[in-house]
């Protein structure tokens, strides 16, 4: 059986939090440059220039793309024959996080307790970890901090089945419009369909923090996330919310079993510092 | 895009008044930096008849929570927050004098009435491009609060930080004006 330490683990995690705040991926900024192209709005081409400015300085200096480095979200995939030594695999990836957060200069975004003293953690622990048991003997961490702006504008709705394709549809219209330029534009639409309540959402962040010119797997949902990128980038927000045909740079759709009287849909909107970096060990 | 606007901070309501949404701005001089915490603070200042940190006459507040300044940095990355938090104690402040606002995101009709009477406009800088928006933040000190972090009341000095104006004195709105050429649906 493959032995991973709790040690390397840490130091991982922390890697991936300073890269993932500071290093804007590829896709992105191929998306940006291609944006600033194709965007009739003289003040959307501007935003959009200033967007690959701010990637390029992030990541040669060493700096967050955008102050709010988030709340650390962790999907974590543990193949089955992997055996962690030498401590506990929670403490071990928030150990990370504190490294990263500390050492790394990113800002430390986590209150301790929500409603009373909203203390600051002073490391941004802990993280939101989703942990996933699969085949294998490798552990796949995969980190995409997320920033409150964004986030902020999450929807879920418990439609039913009549509801359907357009009750879908004006679900996702109406998370957008009511982001507009809160959410930072253009945004990465993530839209979970299924499941339960709990799961819906999880299904919506997961889309969220997909590679960007990813597509679903299953055709009917790709021409659905075609569908609503089109619809979500007729409602003229654009770059910042100044107006423009770029509102989004895609929508992402992952979709699971439901209840037969159930059709949950979820948005969960990424701004355009959709942040991700990924590790296999 | 229009001509851009060269303006220094603190300012008066005449140079409030002559923006008009859709300007271009550049602002040059001192600046507060403020969010959710230290809005709290500060209308909790005024509930106890307490003096505020400082007098808000003639100030523009950014709407910011920095990332930490690395070694030899006057600070970290400093975008703006979403402006929609702080509604809750907005016009409050207006009242006591604040002369403009920058952040990004819509902003409550209170709080445009707020403006409109008192004067003020309301700037939008571009969200997430915090790291490009440091560059024109020359000094950080932080005025009051500092156990609040990030959240701290805070003076800037910054030179030519660019700004649109987005909701001018006269409530005119620049995201309505900026998206209905564009809008399908």
């Amino acid at each position: 059986m493959k032995e991973l330490s709790a040690q390397s683990i840490t130091k991982a995690v922390a890697d991936l939090c300073v890269e993932a705040c500071c290093q804007l991926p590829e896709d992105m900024l191929q998306a940006f440059a291609s944006a600033r192209k194709n965007e009739p709005s003289v003040v959307g081409q501007d935003i959009l220039g200033q967007l690959l400015e701010n990637a390029d300085i992030a990541r040669t200096e060493t700096v967050p793309i955008c102050q709010d480095t988030g709340l650390a979200v962790i999907f974590a995939d543990i193949g089955q024959d992997l055996h962690i030594t030498g401590g506990d695999f929670t403490e071990a990836v928030n150990a990370g996080v504190h490294k990263g957060y500390v050492e790394g200069y990113l800002r430390k975004s986590s209150v301790a307790e929500p409603l009373f003293e909203r203390k600051n953690t002073g490391d941004n622990t802990p993280c939101v970890l989703h942990v996933r048991i699969v085949p294998g003997e490798n552990l796949r961490l995969r980190l995409a901090p997320k920033g409150a702006g964004s986030e902020n504008k999450s929807v879920l709705k418990m439609l039913v089945p009549a509801d359907g394709l357009e009750g879908v549809r004006k679900t996702v219209l109406e998370a957008v419009l009511a982001a507009g330029p809160n959410a930072c534009p253009p945004m990465v639409v993530g839209v979970g369909l299924g499941g339960n309540m709990e799961l819906c959402c999880l299904l919506a962040k997961r889309a969220a923090a997909r590679d960007l010119f990813s597509k679903n797997s299953d055709p009917r949902y790709a021409a659905l996330e075609d569908e609503l990128l089109t619809m979500i980038n007729s409602t003229g927000i654009g770059p910042q919310g100044l107006g423009g045909v770029h509102t989004a740079l895609a929508v992402h759709v992952e979709w699971a079993a439901t209840h037969i009287a159930q059709l949950p849909c979820a948005v969960n909107i990424n701004c355009h510092a959709a942040r991700h970096a990924e590790v296999v060990l | 895009m229009s001509e851009i606007k060269y303006i220094q901070a603190p300012f008066d309501e005449t140079t409030a008044r002559s923006l008009r949404a859709g300007d271009s701005v550049r602002i040059s001089g001192v600046i507060l930096a403020a969010r959710d915490a230290a809005h709290k603070r500060l209308c909790e200042c005024l509930d106890r008849g307490e003096p505020l940190p400082c007098d808000l006459t003639g100030h523009v507040v950014y709407y910011v929570g920095p990332s930490p300044a690395k070694p030899g940095q006057a600070i970290g990355s400093a975008g703006p927050t979403t402006s929609g938090r702080m509604d809750a104690y907005t016009p409050r402040l207006l009242a006591q004098g604040l002369r403009g606002m920058i952040g990004k995101g819509y902003r409550k009709p209170e709080v445009v009435e707020a403006m409109k009477k008192y004067g003020v406009p309301y700037m939008a800088a571009v969200g997430g491009a915090g790291a490009l928006i440091s560059r024109c933040i020359k000094k950080y000190s932080v005025l009051a609060w500092p156990e609040l972090g990030p959240e701290a009341l805070a003076l800037m000095e910054v030179e030519q930080f660019p700004a649109i104006v987005v909701i001018d004195c006269l409530g005119n709105n620049q995201y309505e004006a900026g998206q209905a050429p564009y809008k399908k649906i």
